[in-house]
């Protein structure tokens, strides 16, 4: 077994509306960042999982984020593994 | 009187008050904890409103891992009736046991207010005193109210008539179609964002939810008629 460096990114899914990011997008305007458009704000999670292999630490990961890490319904997710080892 | 079980997440904050409303309809109601594995006999669960779990993560992401889910997973997939109520009706999407969720609403705004709803479908357990196009006064109080689905979904929601209730005048967090309330294909599963337990009384400025409470005593008389004619030639008379 080896713990693999996982990270989770959730955003929500394009055809959902998402308020933060325009809210964001907004403020950003405000301070003069003239061009930024298409502003989504998601959310990052970063895990440990134990796995023999990275694609089965890959696996796993993605089985968490379908049945509790994202909402399948209003968000969509991909996962990196870090580094293997250590 | 029907055993009612008002289901008490760590951060739901409407259990009491619901428990209060069901008494109030004469309901032999009482509290379950989201840890016990048995529902102690109850006719109808209720999941009130609040914020299980911080709404960390999601709001209802992890109140539907509670150990007590699985017994209301039970319930409701053996036909009885399970309200779930703002917080509640969040976990019941996160559950499965209602399509869609809700989302962030559209103005970001916590909202607490009262808002204006027409009752569309009155044969569910929690709504079977109501009239069709009847408007009510409730109030919300929410982050996250916008009810966000599929067109599948929605085309089917409107299609056999399972939005229960709409918001009218405005959509205060831009839930699609206006929704407010929805439920099950079997029809046994409901929820609202819209506090009804908070419109029991005109004390409370209002009464306009008391007869959600009132349905679950009298919803066996009328809710289960398609049932109890399939079963016989005689009409049954409510």
């Amino acid at each position: 077994m080896t713990a693999y460096h996982v990270e989770i990114r959730v955003m929500p899914r394009g055809a959902v509306l998402d308020p933060q990011g325009q809210a964001v997008e907004h403020a950003l305007h405000a301070l003069g960042f003239a061009g930024v458009s298409k502003v989504r704000v998601g959310k990052h999670m970063v895990l440990d999982v134990e796995a023999p292999s990275r694609d089965e630490a890959i696996a796993r990961a993605r089985a968490m984020c379908d049945r509790l890490l994202a909402n399948p319904v209003m968000e969509d997710f991909d996962v990196a593994v870090k580094n293997g080892g250590g | 009187m029907r055993r009612v079980a008002i289901v008490v997440f760590p951060g739901s904050n409407c259990d009491a008050d619901t428990l209060v409303a069901a008494r109030a309809a004469g309901s032999d109601a009482y509290y379950v904890w989201h840890r016990a594995t048995d529902l102690q006999g109850a006719d109808i669960v209720v999941l009130p409103g609040g914020f299980s779990y911080g709404d960390y993560l999601r709001a209802g992401a992890i109140a539907r891992f509670s150990p007590v889910m699985s017994a209301v997973v039970r319930h409701a997939q053996a036909g009885g009736p399970v309200l779930g109520i703002c917080n509640g009706f969040q976990t019941l999407c996160e559950a499965g046991l209602l399509p869609g969720g809700l989302a962030r609403n559209a103005r970001l705004k916590f909202l607490s207010r009262p808002v204006r709803v027409q009752v569309e479908a009155i044969d569910t357990p929690f709504t079977c005193l109501y009239e069709r196009g009847e408007t009510l006064e409730v109030p919300i109080a929410h982050g996250e109210g916008r009810y966000v689905a599929d067109a599948a979904v929605l085309d089917d929601l409107e299609a056999n008539g399972r939005v229960v209730w709409r918001y009218i005048d405005d959509n205060p967090n831009g839930s699609s179609q206006r929704i407010a309330g929805i439920c099950n294909t079997e029809r046994n599963v409901v929820g609202i964002m819209p506090h009804p337990e908070r419109r029991n009384s005109s004390v409370l400025g209002g009464s306009d939810g008391a007869r959600v409470f009132l349905s679950m005593e009298a919803c066996n008389a009328t809710q289960f008629a398609d049932r109890v004619r399939a079963g016989g030639d005689d009409e049954l008379r409510v």
